[in-house]
């Protein structure tokens, strides 16, 4: 079957605006975590929108909107789409979507009756709504659509848009993911859960680690066949190999603990890669800094990659953003595919207390290079997975 | 009836609003079409509600999509007052 490769990216982050700003901090180990949360603070939606566009879509619609056009541009779709507009799909995932627009029309409810509930409500708040303004704002008239699987959102999008292409359904697809709920009743809800870390630090595979810290922010990603992109002379930046998705049928929120689930996930991205675990170059753990996750998927990532598991760094970058829920699979896989490209594993930020079991390279001391087979392309596994059960890993080469 | 709403007030709160949608104030005028504003029906929606707390007028949904300019707008609601 023939390749599916990105040709352009975009992201909107803790770390700033721009899918390199995201890759370049990370790897020098710079953290956009501040008094707790990874909150988007350099993103300013008047770069972006205007006055009209920006009171017609929640913050989650205006980050996605930005990593968009970011991504078009680094794809060179700027001036006209390469492809028939109703070829071209348009899948985003997020996790709760217009939550703040939401909270707000609760509050006008309350407080001023229901013949103040804004028209915009409904539009601003729905799910669908950032791939709704992405398909329309760029005209993409294939399939669009959002997904929701909480925190593997942005990697079962990822997911869609591959297979839609596969299939026949699309020529390309503008995939990623957004997240925008930094709310109070958002933060409240998690702590209820005992999820957030308590510290304000995020210290995936630490035995220190104490929860999740919660972030926002978006990317997109740009798909194309590969011999389509060849043929208008696109600069290619990876391809997307493979894509494993499964669920775990065990808990609402913990993890089976075995890590099967996760583990099946990321063997049937192998499996649909064609690629051994012996090839793999490096793992992007889901790594939450909860207690829980980051012992089952350590498991998971053994049983799936056997002896090579031990063999290759593993590292999260969480541990640089916070957790972005329904924005992470995406967001985590534009880092992913840059750090590939420059043969760099990036770091786990903070990491530096082992917990017995916890025994892998998770790049405790800061980026380094990446060891990759002479004449071979780099390759990742990049995993997610969400509450509810849901798995998806992504098997990414870097060009 | 309302006799201490003038047109002017109605024009105020009409103008003010358009703006607030992200219409530009220079184009803003009387005969102005909302087309050119670019004000859709979401918009009128929104307008309708401002309306309603501003004048406690219910401006009628057949009504509003009659409206075609700035000034059909202000006239409208001065009916309606």
């Amino acid at each position: 079957m023939e390749s599916i490769v990105v040709t352009g990216v975009g992201a909107v982050t803790p770390l700033g605006v721009g899918a390199r700003t995201l890759s370049e901090r990370w790897s020098a180990g710079v953290c956009g975590i501040r008094d707790g949360e990874g909150a988007c603070v350099d993103f300013d939606p008047g770069d972006f929108l205007s006055v009209k566009e920006a009171r017609r879509a929640d913050r989650f619609t205006q980050l996605a909107i930005a990593a968009c056009a970011e991504a078009l541009a680094d794809a060179s779709w700027e001036e006209e789409l390469p492809y028939d507009a109703r070829r071209v799909g348009c899948v985003l995932g997020t996790g709760i979507g217009g939550i703040q627009t939401l909270v707000d029309g609760q509050d006008t409810l309350r407080e001023r009756g229901p013949e103040r509930v804004s028209p915009l409500a409904v539009p601003l708040m729905m799910s669908n709504a950032a791939a709704a303004a992405i398909s329309m704002r760029h005209g993409l008239r294939g399939p669009s659509f959002s997904v929701s699987t909480a925190c593997a959102s942005g990697a079962h999008a990822l997911g869609c848009g591959l297979r839609m292409i596969q299939a026949g359904e699309a020529d390309a697809v503008v995939a990623g993911g957004s997240e925008a709920g930094l709310a109070p009743l958002a933060r409240a809800a998690f702590v209820s859960l005992d999820a957030l870390s308590t510290s304000g630090i995020s210290r995936p595979f630490d035995a220190r680690r104490d929860g999740f810290v919660m972030g926002e922010g978006a990317a997109v990603l740009v798909l194309e066949r590969s011999g389509a992109a060849k043929e208008r002379g696109a600069r290619v930046l990876g391809t997307i190999r493979g894509y494993g998705s499964t669920s775990d049928a065990y808990h609402v929120t913990a993890p089976r603990e075995d890590g099967q689930g996760q583990a099946d996930a990321m063997v049937a991205a192998l499996a649909d890669a064609g690629v051994g675990a012996e090839e793999i170059d490096y793992v992007n753990a889901h790594g939450t800094a909860t207690p829980l996750n980051d012992r089952a998927e350590t498991l998971a990532i053994k049983l799936a990659l056997g002896e090579r598991a031990k063999q290759i760094p593993v590292s999260s970058t969480k541990s640089a953003i916070g957790h972005l829920l329904g924005a992470a699979g995406a967001v985590e896989a534009v880092a992913t595919l840059l750090a590939l490209r420059d043969r760099i594993a990036p770091p786990t930020l903070g990491w530096s207390e082992r917990e017995e079991d916890l025994d892998l390279d998770y790049v405790g001391d800061g980026a380094r290079p990446l060891q990759v087979a002479e004449g071979r392309p780099a390759l990742a596994l990049s995993n997610s997975f969400g509450f509810g059960g849901h798995n998806a890993v992504l098997c990414l080469e870097g060009t | 009836m309302s006799t201490a709403v003038t047109e002017d007030q109605i024009e105020k709160v009409v103008v003010e609003s358009l703006e607030s949608f992200g219409a530009d104030p220079g184009q803003i005028s009387r005969e102005a079409t909302l087309e050119q504003l670019d004000i859709d029906s979401l918009d009128l929606a929104e307008l309708s509600q401002i309306v309603q707390e501003r004048f406690d007028v219910e401006l009628k949904g057949s009504d509003v999509a009659e409206v075609k300019t700035v000034d059909d707008a202000i006239k409208l609601i001065a009916t309606s007052v």
